[in-house]
Parts: structure tokens; C-alpha cells; sequence
């Protein structure tokens, strides 16, 4: 059983965070209304009223988005290497090196195929 | 005696040639067909070459063996094998022995004069390299038939040279009656085909293997009645490929071919082909007496519905094609004796491929000189303009009638003699059909002969109003024919002296003696009596002067109507398979209107129904497929549990 | 937290010190290879000016597949061992699957490539990103410029075809089949014509594929949690694989059929067997056609090679359990594509069930696990795949005004005519699929029903030959179509295509009518290839 303790000790402390990060923020923020700040919000998106024919998100939303993914994939492979630093070694280093470059490589293209650009 | 084993011995040295006999006119037909109009400058050279160079290759391969004793003339080459998978195995792989060696002379020697002619003879012809192409890959096709070690390989050559036939009868296919014949003859050989093929298939199942060292050996601990099944079948593809009575009626009109196509592949060669499956095939035939006696009937009627549909007709070429008939039934007569006719079925065989092939040249030389007419009605005196023509079809006339000392009395007379040998009454009634047979062979030859050449002439315009111009053929046309000519008058002899033949074959077919119940002297003589008989009446009704020869065809008695009619032939197919198929198809479209299906008809509606109905599945929605997907994922899984359970 | 962190670390003390696997570099070398030159294909699109990329790619795909191959040869006899860690198997098997993936998609690459029948441009769309028939189109159009992205994204689904039938734990598997079929998907969008065709054939494939992936990755959790492995098969007693867990029966058996069931549904899927094989056609004719040619036959060979890999290394203990179900799909593909078939009047349809029919014949070589069974598999596979890449590549040379493919059947009539050469070629290869004598498909189809029998199933040899019969109706009818009708007044254009074109249509044709003359070496070949590292 005392192997799960940490488990659970970790979604208590997320669980206390989103809790106290909302809680602090609706006690200690100004609040200053204003029209913007009312419309529903979808990650950037206009969800209503549609536009006829379901009308055409941007396609440069999704350019970020997946770049945004593919960073974040990456971190989670470096986080348990950044653990295991010591007994991986050498091989673990070249290894993720070469992960790293990989990812560069998409990153290279992306840049410069102007992915990044919002205009 | 016929030969105990079968056991060719691996070929080496120079027997290693034999591959290449039949690779030259493949690689030359490969070249012209590949190359295209690349080629038209030399492809007729090259298609010379190729058959000459083929012919050379036997030549050296002949003295080779002949510096072999008798009974080691026996040689296999495997070239590679086709399909080894576990359990099966096909074989590609020469055997040369006299039998074959003898097929590969008369093929490529007459091959190669006839390309040779052919290179006068088609010069106006826009495809003239095409032509070509087709002549060596009959070449091949025919030369891989009688060289094949199995009989896969065999069937391969055999739908080759069908192929070939067919192209080349509708080489002019712009001519609707030429495409006609081509489509004739290739359906009537495919008849043969299928024959031939059951045959094989039944060889396989039988004797576990294809190849001439399994089935030779193993026949004869067969059961019997495969054996006659087998024999039968084999029958039945020969017939197909050597116009044999009942599926003789595409040769006739195959004379629509080009004229060196005709004597190559329509009368020396190809047609031939049954005669050397039933040769070959001999085991088989051996052993089973009732096919045997089938193959004698089959010869025996054929010889005479050719000779009598040759007397009938005023085309020059389909007058030899009824000859060419006839001629073979003689062999396939032969060949159904057994071991007493084998050897003079293919002794008749090779003269025959002279005689013929110069025939037929000396044909097409006169069609050369008169603006490609054809009718016999419209020659007449041409002996004065044609010197060469007329000498060379003369002795080929002499020996085809069995004339003394001539190549085809030599061979003719043996058949004939084997007949009456056969002994009891069957060989009473075959010996005496092939001596009738010979007395209107003399009639019908000779009558070609006189309205041919002597008489009055009778030249007519042609459609485009131009006159006959009778004139020699060129050199390249003249020689082959003056080399058959040769060969017309030699061969014979030169095949009887001291049996040289019979001796050079034994060893592959075996022999026997029969006892003729008729002196063999006076069987000869009793022959030449019937042939002069023939002869006689021939120049009663078309040689003497006060008898001229009426430009028009009278009407003629019954029989001469039917023999104009192919002895109804086509009338009887149309009879027997073409309103019969066509009755069925309407008997059948009359139950399917009346709402039951008919049993072909049924399936392809049926086939084409469920093929619509699933079609309505295929409806292009990802969630129907991704549906139809999640059920088969349903069912695999409900399955492999059920087979568990 | 500090209590995490300790917790982790002495996780990571109490283990064994960490060793690094040992990766045999020179054993994979044909899929680095691959993978390392489409890896240099992105940085080609990245720094490379737009002028010189299409050269560049070409002539790097081209050249890592000869590369590629030359690794494969100098492979072949390495021992019958397993890589990586034991994640790759490299025998005999493996090498002759990835040496005839290479061959062909080097021939398909020859076909992609191609430019000169588009006057100048390729297959592809201009600009993969523009909305079809948008001014941006246009100017894309106008401007000459070419999608190269298509040829590192071929080289990684090559690359992920080289690992699918080499892999030997699932999870390799699954990621070489995620490495094939994305980029994939992302190809079949980018047709130059009829672009909205094209990107719905691609929405479709990618989401039915997506469906399918996870299928295969849910069968695969429920074989682990049958033999707690997910390698297919591993000899050390400490740590046995799939195997070994089915010999020693571990456990009860409803984990191992369900897994069974939903694995091979996944990759079913790939090889296009029914009832899985409803994307076949839409994808087949959506898609741009030189890619067609060459997903329907490097993704087949690969998907068959994953196949064997599983049912005959993995799950070979369980045969009698599997087998009447392969039968049953091997039946019902048969059926399904034979018939179907039937009433295309679209080239490209026609040969899209074509393919499912093929694909039911060399299902048929799966009900056994033998040598025999195995060797035939491998005969029929590359004779078959070359066969489609060229019967593929005609198709592109028959236009209509606009350059769009004229696929619609009554389109080809009389192309014996106008076109004798193509319609040559293609007659051969319809010849082959019908398993005509001297082709090599009758050899592949002889070897293939010969190894069913000898497995004891003249049941499917029986359909298989009834459905040979009415597949020799839909292909002859192209040849009647191309050889005894009349040209069209206003028919297609035959376009002219380059040396590149024309090698790959003779080299494909050659091959087709030489495996069907001489194919003891090929027979040969994979009779010894046929060796499994279990």
C-alpha cells in the first residue's frame, strides 16, 4: 500500500492547487467587466453563431496547436530522463540527443515553411 | 520390335545445340515484333537468317547422331524447370531423337525455302516484316511441339502453332472471308485443343508427371481403360490439328492465308503435327488396339472425303488443301497400324512435305503471274509461259500421284501395302479405301494439272479490268521451288533403299512386319493400274481437245455438288453446333422470360445482381464502413470464441 | 514532495544498475537508412531553395532506397537472430520482405516522380494548404510550384513499412504501423485534380485507419494482459513472449481470442481483407494514382509480412483456433472482390477490388503455418506487387482534356488503336492478375493454391478458383474494351512519359512475364527465404 501513497499525495496537491488558484484569484483580482471579457471563449475560437455552411476555423490554429503538442511530448520524454540523468549515462544522452535534433529537424521546417508566421 | 525403355541419356557436346535450333526464329520473331517498324528495312532477311541458321544447327545435330549407334540416339536437354514447387513440377526440356530430328529437318529445310520464297512473294506487302515475325514464331512454336521432352511443354508448342496458323490465315484480315477463316480454324482447333489438354491432364493424374520418361514407362502397368481414354483424347487433338474427319472443315478455308503459308504451315508442317502426336505418342497407342482401330477409321474416311472434295473444286489452292486432307488421312492410317505403319506414316510424312509445299508454291507462283486469281477455270495453257512453275509442279505431280520412281509411290504404296497387311477384314476395307483413295488422287491431280497448265487458255481481267500477264516468278521464288522439286523426286527413293528410313526410325517406334494377303508385287502393280486408271479419266474429261473446259461449272452430278460444298462440312457443323447452340440459347432466354433462370444466363444475373445489391454497401459514408468494420471486429471475435466453445 | 522524489530514486537504486541495451546498428541498418534520409528530406524542404528541392528529393529517395537495398543484400545471410533489444526480428523472412519493398516502391518512386505527363508538374497538388479552387490555388498553379513534402513523407512510410513485418513486440508493431499509414494519409489528400476527391479519400482513410489502430493496440493490451509480454515470441525462460505464454496455456483462454480478434482485425484492415475493406476503393480512386500503385502494393506486402509475423511466430500455438476464421475472411474476400468487381465501369475501382480479390488469395496462404505455405506467400507477393505498380502507372498515361486521368473504362476503348504500347502493358498485366499461363501471377496463384491444399483446404482453393473464373470476366472485358472497340472521336490523350516512366512500365512488365516464364529462381529464393526467427 505504501507505494501508492505518493499517488495519492500528488492528486491531493493538484486537487489543492486548482482549488486555492481559483479560489485566491476570484478573492484577490479586480474586476473590471467588459464586452470581450463576456463572450464565450473556445481556445480562440468563435464558437456562435456559426457562419453558414459551419464556415472555416483557421487553419493556423491548428499549426500552433500541434506544435504546441509535439514540444509538449517531447518535454514528458525529458522529464523522466532528467530523473534517471545518472544511471541512464552516456547512452541516455546520446540517445536524447538525438531525439532532441529529431524534433529540431520538424521544428527547422516549420520555421521555415513559415508555420509559425499568423499572417 | 518396339523399343522396351524409354531412357534417353542426357544430352552434351554438340547435342547441347538443340536448345538453340528452336531459340534462333524465337529470338528472330522476338526482334521483328519487339522492333517494330524499325525493322522493316531488314526483317525479312533476318527472318531468313533466323530459319536458315535454325535449319544448320539441325543439319549438324543430324550428323551427330548419325555418328551415334542406333540405339543411343536418345538425347534429353533440360533447360531449366518451370515451376518446382513441393508436391508438382513442370519442366522445360528438349528431346532429341530420330523421330524428332527428322520433324526438325522437314521443318526447318522447308521452313527456310519458304521463308526464302516468301521474300519474292510478299515484296509488295506493306507488312511484309510482320509477316516474317509470324513465320518464325510459328517456326518455334512448331519446333519446341516436336522437340519437347514432356508434355506440358508439348501443349505449349501445340497452342503455339495455333496461334500462328491463326495469324497468318487472317494475315490479310482486311479481307472479311480471310478473318473468317482465321477465326474458323482457331475455334475448330480449339476442340482439339481441349482434347489434347484433357489427354495431358489425365497423363498427369495417371503417371504422376508430364515428362515422355514417366508416361513411357509407366503406361504400360496403367489401367487400360485410361490408357484407350487417354488415346482417345490424344485422337481428338490430332484430329483438330491435322483436319481430320470430324473436325476437318477449317483447312479449306484457311487457304484464305497467304500461299507460303499454306505450304508451310497448311500442308507440310503444322498440319502434320497430329500425325507425330499419334507417332509419338505410340506407347499409348501400342497398348490400346480399340484407339488404334479409331485412328484407322479416322484416316481412312478423311483420305476419302478429301480426295473426293479435292476432284470438286476450281480453286487451285483449296483443290491441294482437299489433297493435303486426304493425304494425311493416308498418314494418320498409317499411323493407326501400329507398329507396321509408323515408319511410313512419317516416311509419307516428310515426302509429302516436299511434294506438297512444292505444289503449293507452284501455286501461288501461278497466282503471282495471274493477278492473284485463284480459279482453275481461268488458267489454262500456262505450261508455254511458266516453264519452271510447270516442270516443278509436274514432278511434284508425279510423285503425288505415286508415279515410279517418284517420292510419293515409294511412301504411298507402303501405306497401302501396310493396310492390306493389318490383316482380317478391317484390312481388307482400309486397303482397299486406300487404294481407291490413290485412284482419285491420280484423277483430281491430274484434272489440277490439265486445267492448270495445258488446254486452251481461258484468261479472264480481273475486277480493275487489267489483263493476265502470265509471266515466271522471280529467282527467290523459283529456287525453293526447284529444291522441293528435288527433293519431290529423290526423297523416296533415297528413304527405300535398304530400308535406310525404317532403319533410321525403329528404334524410337518399333516395327513389325505384317503379312499382306496379297502379294506385295502385285499390290504394286494393282496401284499403279488404279493410279493410270485415275489418269486416264482425267484426260478423257479434261485433256483432249475436242472436250474443252467450260469457263462456268456445270452443275455436275449430286456427289460433285456436295464435294463443291466441302461435303457439307460447314453445313453440318452449322447443323450440328451452331443452330443446336442456338436453339439452346433461345430455349434458354424462353425459360428465363418465364421467370426461371437458365443455368448460364442465371449465374451471370446472378453474379451481376449481387454485385449491384453489395454495391449498395459501398455507399461512401465513413460511418457505414466504420460500422461494417465494428461488426466484422463483432463477428472475428464471436468466432474465435465459438471454435473454442 | 520531497517524499516523491525520494521514493523515485530509491526505486531507481533498488533496480539493477541501468545497462544500455545493445542496438545492432549494422542489423537495422535498411531502416536508418530510410528513416535517416527522410529526416534529411524535411531539412531539404527547410533550407533548400524551391528551384532545386524537387531534384534534391528525388534524387535522395532514390538514392536511400538503392542504399537501403544494398544493406538488405549485404544482410542476407546474417543469422536468424533478433535485434534492438528484442523488439526487431531480422531472418531470412524479414530481409526478403524488406528487399522487395524497397525494389518496388524504388519502381513506385520512378512513378510518383514523374513530371513530364503533367507538363512539367507531378501528381501533386500545387499547394497541399490551399482550399481547392481558391485564387491561392491558382497562384500556386501559376507559380510552378510542386509538393515535395511527398517524398519524405514516402520515405518515412517506407521506413515504417520496413520495421511493420521485422517488428516482433507489438508495440513496435504499432508504432511501424503508425509510421506507415500517417504519412500515408497525408498523400492520398494531395492529388493535383480532382482535389476534393482526393481530400475525402484521405479523411476517410485516416479516420477508418484511426479506427483500426486502435483496434490492433487494443488487442495488443489484451495480449499483454494474457501473456504479460508483448513480445511475440522470446526464447529466455525469465521472460517468456507471447508464444510461450500460448504453448504453456497461461491463462484462460478469453483474453488470448479477444486479442486474437481485435489484433488481427487492425491489421486486416491494412491488407484490405473483407469486411474491412470498404476504404480500398474510395482511397484507391481518390487518391493520386502513383501513390495508389504504390500504398496498394508496398502497404500489402508489409501488412502480410506483420500478418506471418504474428500468426506464425506469435500466435502459431493457437493455430487451430485462428485458422477457420482466416478461412472464413479468406471466403468472404474472395467473394467480395471477385463480385464486386464485376460492375465497375472505373479502371481505378476495378483494380481497387481487384486488389481485395488478390488479397483473398494470399490470405488463403495464411491458414498454414508451414515452410511451404510461407515460401508461397513470399513468391506471390512481389510478382503481384510489381504487377500493380505498373497496371497503376498506365493509368496515369491515359488523359482526358485538362490532364485529368481518364479512369472511366468506356473512356479506354479502342486504346489498342491509338495507344498499342500502354495498352500492351496493360493487357499484360491484367493477363497476370487473371493468372493467364507465362505470367508470373499464375505461378504465385499455382503456389499459392498448391501450399492451401497441401494445408488441407481445397474448400478455398475451390473458391479460389471459382473466383479466378469470374475475375478473368472483368479483366478481359478491359482487354475487349482496349483491343476490339472503336477509338472514341474526342478519346483520351496518351501522354508521353519519361525515360524514368518507361523504365519502371518495362522493367515491370519484363518482370511480370519472366517470374511467369523462368520462376525457379524466384521460387528459389523464397523457398530459402522462408524462415522465421521464432
Amino acid at each position: 500500500m505504501d507505494t501508492y501513497v505518493p499517488i495519492l499525495a500528488l492528486g491531493l496537491i493538484a486537487a489543492a492547487f486548482a482549488i486555492f488558484s481559483v479560489v485566491i484569484g476570484s478573492l484577490t483580482g479586480p474586476k473590471r467587466y467588459n464586452r470581450a471579457k463576456l463572450d464565450s471563449y473556445e481556445c480562440g475560437i468563435e464558437p456562435t453563431p456559426q457562419p453558414v455552411g459551419g464556415g472555416r476555423f483557421p487553419v493556423k490554429y491548428y499549426l500552433t496547436a500541434m506544435l504546441f503538442i509535439v514540444f509538449d511530448i517531447e518535454i514528458v520524454f525529458l522529464y523522466p530522463w532528467a530523473v534517471a540523468f545518472d544511471a541512464l549515462g552516456w547512452f541516455g544522452l546520446a540517445e536524447m540527443v538525438l531525439f532532441v535534433l529529431t524534433v529540431l529537424v520538424a521544428y527547422a521546417y516549420v520555421w521555415r515553411r513559415g508555420g509559425l508566421d499568423w499572417d | 520390335m518396339p523399343p522396351s525403355t524409354y531412357a534417353p541419356v542426357a544430352a552434351t557436346g554438340v547435342f547441347t545445340l538443340t536448345a538453340w535450333v528452336v531459340a534462333l526464329p524465337m529470338i528472330g520473331a522476338a526482334i521483328l515484333l519487339l522492333g517494330g517498324k524499325r525493322t522493316n528495312a531488314w526483317g525479312h532477311l533476318l527472318g531468313c537468317l533466323a530459319a536458315l541458321g535454325s535449319f544448320a544447327l539441325g543439319a549438324v545435330l543430324f550428323f551427330s547422331l548419325l555418328g551415334k549407334p542406333g540405339d543411343a540416339r536418345s538425347y534429353d536437354q533440360h533447360v531449366y524447370t518451370w515451376i518446382p514447387v513441393p508436391g508438382f513440377s513442370a519442366d522445360a526440356g528438349f528431346h532429341l531423337d530420330q523421330l524428332s530430328m527428322t520433324f526438325v529437318l522437314l521443318i526447318t529445310g522447308v521452313g527456310s525455302l519458304i521463308h526464302i520464297y516468301s521474300v519474292g512473294y510478299m515484296a509488295h506487302d506493306d507488312n511484309r516484316r510482320k509477316f516474317f515475325a509470324y513465320l518464325n514464331l510459328f517456326l518455334a512454336a512448331m519446333l519446341v511441339l516436336v522437340l519437347a521432352n514432356n508434355y506440358l511443354l508439348l501443349y505449349a508448342g501445340w497452342e503455339g502453332v495455333g496461334l500462328a496458323s491463326y495469324l497468318l490465315i487472317g494475315f490479310w484480315q482486311h479481307k472479311p472471308s480471310a478473318a473468317v477463316a482465321a477465326k474458323k480454324a482457331f475455334i475448330v482447333n480449339r476442340v482439339g485443343d481441349v482434347g489434347l489438354s484433357i489427354a495431358v491432364m489425365l497423363m498427369y493424374t495417371t503417371f504422376g508427371g508430364f515428362a515422355f520418361t514417366d508416361v513411357f514407362n509407366k503406361a504400360p502397368g496403367a489401367d487400360r481403360d485410361t490408357i484407350l481414354g487417354i488415346g482417345l483424347m490424344l485422337l481428338l487433338g490430332a484430329c483438330a490439328k491435322s483436319a481430320q474427319f470430324p473436325l476437318q472443315s477449317w483447312l479449306l478455308d484457311a487457304m484464305e492465308g497467304p500461299t507460303p503459308v499454306s505450304a508451310l504451315i497448311h500442308a507440310a508442317t503444322m498440319v502434320t503435327a497430329g500425325v507425330y502426336l499419334i507417332v509419338r505418342s505410340h506407347v499409348i497407342f501400342d497398348i490400346s488396339p480399340n484407339a488404334r482401330l479409331l485412328v484407322t477409321i479416322v484416316g481412312a474416311i478423311t483420305l476419302m472425303m478429301g480426295a473426293i472434295i479435292g476432284c470438286a473444286k476450281d480453286d487451285i489452292k483449296k483443290a491441294l488443301a482437299g489433297s493435303t486432307m486426304s493425304q494425311i488421312g493416308y498418314m494418320v492410317l498409317g499411323a493407326g497400324l501400329g507398329p507396321i505403319g509408323y515408319v511410313f506414316a512419317i516416311m509419307h510424312l516428310v515426302t509429302h512435305g516436299f511434294f506438297k509445299a512444292g505444289l503449293f508454291l507452284g501455286a501461288g507462283s501461278v497466282m503471282h503471274g495471274m493477278n492473284d486469281d485463284v480459279d482453275m477455270r481461268h488458267y489454262g495453257a500456262l505450261r508455254k509461259y511458266m516453264p519452271v512453275t510447270y516442270v516443278t509442279f509436274g514432278l511434284g505431280y508425279l510423285a503425288i500421284i505415286g508415279c515410279p520412281p517418284f517420292s510419293g509411290f515409294w511412301s504411298k504404296d507402303k501405306i497401302i501395302e501396310a493396310a492390306f497387311a493389318q490383316g482380317g477384314t478391317s484390312g481388307w476395307v482400309l486397303g482397299c479405301t486406300a487404294l481407291l483413295g490413290a485412284l482419285i488422287t491420280a484423277f483430281y491431280m491430274t484434272r489440277v494439272m490439265l486445267m492448270t497448265f495445258f488446254g486452251e487458255k481461258r484468261w479472264v481481267e480481273d475486277e480493275q479490268g487489267h489483263e493476265a500477264h502470265p509471266h515466271e516468278s522471280p529467282k527467290s521464288m523459283t529456287i525453293p521451288m526447284i529444291l522441293l522439286a528435288v527433293g519431290s523426286v529423290f526423297a523416296g527413293g533415297l528413304f527405300s533403299i535398304g530400308s535406310s528410313f525404317a532403319n533410321w526410325l525403329e528404334p524410337v517406334t518399333g516395327r513389325a512386319e505384317g503379312h499382306s494377303p496379297i502379294n506385295t508385287t502385285v499390290l504394286s502393280v494393282i496401284t499403279l493400274v488404279a493410279v493410270a486408271l485415275g489418269v486416264g479419266y482425267a484426260w478423257r474429261l479434261y485433256g483432249t481437245r475436242t472436250r474443252p473446259v467450260p469457263a462456268l461449272a456445270p452443275a455436275g452430278s449430286p456427289l460433285t455438288r456436295a464435294a463443291r460444298r466441302d461435303l457439307y462440312g460447314d453445313a453440318f457443323n452449322e447443323a450440328a453446333f451452331m443452330r443446336t447452340g442456338q436453339w439452346l440459347t433461345r430455349l434458354l432466354v424462353y425459360f428465363d422470360l418465364r421467370g426461371v433462370d437458365g443455368v448460364v444466363n442465371g449465374v451471370a444475373a446472378g453474379l451481376g445482381g449481387s454485385s449491384s445489391r453489395f454495391r449498395r454497401l459501398q455507399n461512401g459514408f465513413v460511418r457505414s464502413y466504420a460500422l461494417s468494420m465494428f461488426g466484422g471486429a463483432a463477428l472475428l471475435i464471436a468466432a474465435l470464441l465459438l471454435v473454442k466453445a | 514532495m520531497p517524499s516523491i522524489l525520494a521514493a523515485s530514486t530509491a526505486a531507481a537504486s533498488n533496480t539493477a544498475p541501468f545497462t544500455a541495451p545493445h542496438v545492432e546498428w549494422g542489423k537495422l541498418s535498411p531502416m536508418l537508412i530510410v528513416l535517416g534520409a527522410a529526416t534529411m528530406g524535411v531539412l531539404v524542404e527547410a533550407f533548400a531553395p524551391r528551384a532545386a528541392r524537387y531534384r534534391l528529393q528525388v534524387g535522395l529517395t532514390l538514392l536511400a532506397l538503392a542504399a537501403a537495398f544494398a544493406a538488405v543484400i549485404a544482410l542476407h545471410d546474417t543469422p536468424t537472430s533478433v535485434a534492438a533489444a528484442g523488439a526487431v526480428a531480422v531472418d531470412k523472412t524479414t530481409l526478403f520482405f524488406q528487399g522487395t519493398i524497397l525494389a518496388i516502391s524504388f519502381i513506385a518512386v520512378l512513378v510518383i516522380a514523374e513530371r513530364r505527363t503533367e507538363g512539367g508538374q507531378d501528381a501533386f497538388a500545387a499547394q497541399g494548404g490551399s482550399v481547392p479552387g481558391s485564387q491561392q490555388e491558382r497562384e500556386a498553379v501559376r507559380a510552378g510550384w510542386l509538393t515535395t513534402e511527398v517524398y519524405p513523407l514516402v520515405l518515412f512510410s517506407i521506413g515504417g513499412m520496413l520495421l511493420f513485418p521485422a517488428a516482433n513486440d507489438l508495440l513496435t508493431m504499432f508504432v511501424a504501423l503508425e509510421v506507415l499509414s500517417l504519412p500515408l494519409y497525408l498523400v492520398c489528400g494531395l492529388a493535383r485534380h480532382r482535389r476534393l476527391l482526393s481530400q475525402e479519400a484521405a479523411l476517410k482513410y485516416f479516420l477508418l485507419g484511426a479506427f483500426s489502430s486502435a483496434f490492433f493496440l487494443y488487442g495488443a493490451a489484451l495480449l499483454y494482459g494474457y501473456a504479460g509480454s508483448v513480445q511475440l515470441s522470446n526464447s529466455d525462460p525469465h521472460n517468456p513472449g507471447i508464444a510461450q505464454a500460448v504453448a504453456a496455456h497461461a491463462h484462460g483462454p478469453a483474453l488470448l481470442y479477444t486479442g486474437i480478434a481485435l489484433l488481427g482485425m487492425g491489421l486486416l484492415f491494412k491488407v484490405g481483407a473483407a469486411p474491412f475493406h470498404m476504404w480500398t476503393p474510395d482511397v484507391y480512386e481518390g487518391a493520386p494514382t502513383p501513390i495508389t500503385g504504390f500504398m496498394s502494393a508496398a502497404t500489402k506486402i508489409a501488412a502480410f509480412g506483420a500478418l506471418v509475423r504474428v500468426l506464425d511466430v506469435g500466435l502459431a500455438g493457437s493455430v487451430d483456433v485462428w485458422r477457420p476464421v482466416i478461412e472464413i475472411v479468406a471466403i468472404l474476400t474472395m467473394v467480395v472482390g471477385g463480385i464486386l468487381a464485376l460492375t465497375q465501369r472505373n479502371v481505378k475501382r476495378m483494380l481497387a477490388y481487384s486488389a481485395i480479390l488478390n488479397a483473398g488469395y494470399i490470405i488463403m496462404a495464411l491458414v498454414s503455418t508451414g515452410h511451404d505455405a510461407l515460401a508461397s506467400l513470399l513468391f506471390f507477393l512481389p510478382t503481384y506487387g510489381i504487377a500493380l505498380v505498373g497496371s497503376f502507372a498506365v493509368v496515369t498515361l491515359v488523359r482526358d482534356a485538362g490532364g485529368v486521368e481518364a479512369t472511366d473504362l468506356s473512356r479506354w476503348a479502342g486504346l489498342g488503336k491509338s495507344a498499342p504500347i500502354p495498352a500492351t502493358l496493360m493487357s499484360i498485366f491484367l493477363l497476370a492478375f487473371a493468372g493467364i499461363p507465362f505470367t508470373s501471377i499464375f505461378v504465385g496463384k499455382f503456389a499459392v493454391f498448391q501450399a492451401a491444399l497441401a494445408a488441407g483446404a481445397p474448400q478455398l482453393v475451390i473458391v479460389a478458383v471459382l473466383a479466378s473464373a469470374v475475375a478473368a470476366f472483368f479483366y478481359l472485358r478491359v482487354i475487349v474494351v482496349m483491343f476490339f472497340s472503336d477509338p472514341m472521336p474526342d478519346g483520351p490523350t496518351i501522354a508521353n512519359p519519361s525515360i524514368a516512366v518507361k523504365t519502371a512500365l518495362a522493367v515491370s512488365a519484363l518482370v511480370t512475364v519472366a517470374m511467369g516464364v523462368a520462376p525457379a529462381a524466384l521460387l528459389h529464393l523464397s523457398n530459402a527465404a522462408a524462415v522465421l526467427a521464432r
